[in-house]
């Protein structure tokens, strides 16, 4: 295979590699692509409260289970002096606080941060019980009630063709005021809810069904109490039902806390016990939310990346991931438009410096810094010095340069001028050296040119740098460099003219 | 180069200068310098001295090495090399495009004179030598050796066409058949330099006569010498074919495929070759007005029986191909 060829086939193979990485993590682990993106977090308390008895209190709040259209951020536990842990009890989790001593009217909370996705709420396979308790009806007046029942029931049924189409007519007819039957039923349960009710007539009808209970997200709901759906078994799967309106499926926002008919909340050694919830909604960049849902499954491939470091560490990485985006600028520039700079990849360390300082200012210092420093070097060749000596001065001339404009500029009240440590200074040494001999060998006016090349190369390099895209991929995709070396191999395979060549043998066309 | 000379006129259309065959600089890293030049061969050009050893070797003249300082030499013994001397020119080894070159033509007492009339001290010459040594005209800044070699004789038959400088003629050669010539002579402007982009002109020369076929300073095409006022037209190189021999002959010395010859005339020696440069550049096809890439072309085209004929064979083949069609 030639070497063009394998040029172009592992650049393609990079830069496939790179694009699917990324892709993967915009699709899958949901880090955003554009910066700027914002996602919503809810934020759901659950508040506990009892009036202990003065002996030991232990509650037990059961927690919500795994719900794949919601992604658990955190959650945190509040109980002062109470112990605290979470066991597990058939197949669901329970919060359980514990106190030896305990009287008076106890707080205790539980908090979690969720993040909707797109998805079913629910997964299948559910080991849930499908018995059926058919209701105790017997005595006088409950014959009345139980004929109710039964004409509901076989209502429902004529005017359905399957146990989905049968619980949306059933729940209707109960919703419905008008309904004799419906009215009949509720007047006897006067103690009763909808939902208890309507399991009630579901188990009469032989259908399996328990309760959902669960939280509507909306923003800024205090001491909610928690809402019910029903889940029926129409034989093969589960189906979830609102209530109220008989319509099959999980409602949107809906939160589920827990699924079956046991209880939300035990207490013992208090009475007067609840649990109320509030909601609130935050708005949070999308990439902390991708970050905060990835850790907790410890995906392998943000768990070993540079997200896996100090804070410190990765801001730094920050930079570090922009300089290979500097060196693409260097090889555009010099393989298509044919700029001259002093020291290939010297504009790039430029650039990182003018990052750090702000352009106009670097610039400015830049500038200062070789005027004088190539100043000081003259008079340094006159003092015949050993070439590592002599550069050796100038560096310890540069950083005196630097410390005194660092010092001046502060009394003049000229902070930005501080940062002035970010510039390379060996670099800075090696570039007035380089261009104190081009002085005296192509005289200043080349000096002018290549000290000019590179102060463009190295602008438009900190042009591109500091594009809030850029700076946004180069982090938060670094397998975008994949892409990057792809497009840099094959850069470099262009055999095409120069742009400055355009303007050279424009003779040899004429 | 100068932004003024490169921006006047404008630039022209990258699909006519394709059609003239015009080679340009990612083409030739690409498909020349990187496929046909081994770089295990580089030292070979890129060191003067194992340049030299080489040529030796191949019987190629070259000017002769005085003395070559592998370590930083001592201030005495620079001056016992350089004492007895008139004139002569310090090198550094590994220097790139002609920098640290250091040529004295002679005396003034204790002072030494450089080609431009101004003098130099023996001090100056010691702190020349103690900068190549540290490294600072080669490339990447390794330390260098330095050499002292004698001041080439040049043939007087270009004094009328060169300003204060040293005139050499470049010859490509390609795959060992030499493919394009240039005379390059300095000039007022170029202060003394032979680099065409610092002004001096570059003369085309006809491979088949040794003749000038066109002139150009400063991508202008030009008739005459601008300090000298000599026509280009009466120029012709003296042993010409000896000369296009001696650069065909350097493809077997080095092995590169793609070459660039420097080649200066002695008045008594005749052609000596003074480098050979592993990465030639393009300013050759501005000075012939010609580009390159059709010649190197039609030198891949051919079959592996030519590629094989000896240096004699290559330079009648090349003199007789590359003959430059008549101006209109």
């Amino acid at each position: 295979m030639s070497p063009r060829a394998q040029v172009y086939i592992l650049a393609a193979l990079l830069a496939l590699m790179g694009a699917g990485l990324t892709i993967y993590k915009n699709v899958e682990l949901g880090f955003p692509l554009l910066p700027g993106e914002y996602r919503t977090v809810w934020t759901i308390e659950a508040k506990v409260r009892f009036t202990a008895d003065g002996g030991p209190a232990k509650a037990a709040l059961t927690l919500p289970r795994e719900q794949r259209n919601m992604e658990v951020l955190g959650e945190t536990f509040s109980s002062s002096g109470y112990g605290f842990n979470i066991i597990r009890e058939d197949d669901e989790y329970r919060a359980v606080w514990a106190k030896r001593e305990a009287s008076g009217a106890q707080s205790l909370f539980y908090q979690l941060d969720v993040h909707q996705t797109p998805g079913a709420a629910l997964e299948q396979p559910l080991d849930l019980s499908t018995k059926v308790v058919k209701p105790l009806l017997g005595a006088r007046e409950q014959e009345a009630v139980r004929q109710a029942i039964y004409s509901l029931v076989d209502t429902a049924r004529q005017r359905s063709s399957d146990t989905q189409t049968f619980t949306t007519e059933l729940l209707t007819a109960l919703a419905d005021r008008r309904n004799q039957d419906g009215n009949m039923i509720f007047g006897y349960y006067k103690d009763r809810s909808f939902v208890d009710v309507a399991l009630l007539v579901l188990a009469a009808a032989d259908v399996p069904a328990h309760r959902i209970r669960g939280l509507y997200l909306e923003d800024d709901r205090r001491r909610m109490s928690p809402e019910d759906l029903l889940e029926i078994y129409d034989g093969k799967r589960w189906v979830v039902f609102e209530p109220q309106s008989g319509s099959p499926g999980v409602p949107k926002n809906f939160f589920i806390w827990q699924r079956g008919g046991k209880s939300l909340l035990d207490v013992e050694g208090g009475y007067n016990s609840g649990v109320t919830f509030s909601v609130i909604s935050n708005d949070v960049p999308a990439r902390d939310v991708a970050m905060l849902s990835t850790s907790q499954e410890k995906e392998a491939l943000v768990d070993f990346s540079i997200y896996s470091l100090p804070i410190e560490q990765q801001s730094i990485f920050k930079l570090i991931l922009l300089v290979p985006v500097g060196a693409l600028v260097v090889v555009l520039l010099r393989v298509f438009v044919g700029l001259r700079t002093s020291g290939t990849f010297m504009p790039v360390l430029l650039a990182i410096a003018f990052i750090e300082t702000q352009l106009l200012t670097g610039l400015s210092i830049f500038v200062l810094i070789l005027i004088l420093g190539l100043w000081i070097r003259f008079y340094l060749s006159k003092l015949n010095l050993l070439l590592v000596a002599r550069i050796a001065a100038v560096v310890v001339t540069v950083v005196i340069l630097m410390g005194a404009i660092s010092v001046i500029s502060y009394k003049l009240g000229i902070e930005q001028a501080l940062t002035v440590t970010f510039f390379p200074m060996i670099i800075l040494a090696w570039t007035i050296e380089r261009m104190s001999i081009v002085w005296e060998e192509d005289g200043p006016y080349e000096v002018l040119i290549q000290a000019g090349g590179s102060l463009l190369v190295a602008v438009i390099a900190w042009w591109v740098m500091t594009n809030r895209y850029i700076e946004h991929w180069t982090f938060n995709f670094p397998e975008l460099l994949l892409v990057l070396l792809g497009v840099i191999m094959i850069v470099g395979n262009y055999t095409g003219f120069r742009l400055a060549e355009l303007a050279r043998f424009r003779q040899l066309v004429r | 180069m100068h932004l003024s000379y490169l921006f006047r006129g404008g630039l022209v259309s990258p699909f006519a200068l394709k059609r003239r065959g015009v080679l340009g600089m990612n083409a030739r890293n690409v498909n020349y310098i990187a496929r046909y030049n081994d770089r295990d061969k580089y030292p070979i050009v890129d060191d003067k001295l194992n340049t030299k050893r080489q040529a030796k070797r191949y019987r190629i003249p070259v000017p002769e090495l005085i003395a070559a300082f592998e370590t930083q030499p001592s201030r005495k013994r620079v001056m016992a090399v350089i004492e007895p001397l008139e004139k002569f020119v310090i090198k550094p080894a590994r220097g790139s495009g002609g920098k640290g070159i250091l040529v004295i033509v002679g005396r003034d007492g204790d002072d030494y004179v450089k080609p431009s009339g101004a003098k130099v001290t023996a001090l100056d010459i010691q702190r020349h030598v103690s900068n190549i040594h540290s490294g600072l005209y080669s490339l990447g800044g390794k330390p260098d050796r330095v050499m002292i070699e004698a001041l080439v004789d040049f043939d007087p038959i270009f004094d009328k066409y060169s300003y204060e400088g040293v005139p050499d003629i470049r010859v490509i050669v390609f795959r060992g058949y030499p493919v394009m010539a240039m005379l390059r002579c300095s000039t007022h402007v170029s202060d003394g330099k032979a680099n065409l982009h610092q002004g001096a002109v570059g003369v085309g020369v006809d491979l088949a006569t040794g003749k000038s076929c066109h002139a150009v300073q400063h991508g202008v095409r030009i008739e005459q010498h601008p300090d000298t006022e000599m026509r280009f037209s009466d120029l012709e190189v003296p042993d010409w074919k000896e000369l296009v021999r001696l650069a065909a002959s350097c493809y077997e010395m080095t092995g590169l495929g793609y070459l660039g010859c420097d080649i200066v005339l002695d008045r008594r020696r005749g052609p000596l070759l003074l480098e050979a440069n592993a990465r030639p550049g393009l300013a050759i096809q501005i000075a012939n007005g010609v580009g390159l890439r059709t010649r190197l072309e039609h030198i891949e085209k051919m079959d592996l029986e030519q590629l094989e004929k000896n240096v004699d064979e290559r330079v009648d083949y090349s003199m007789d191909y590359f003959a430059a069609k008549p101006m209109a």
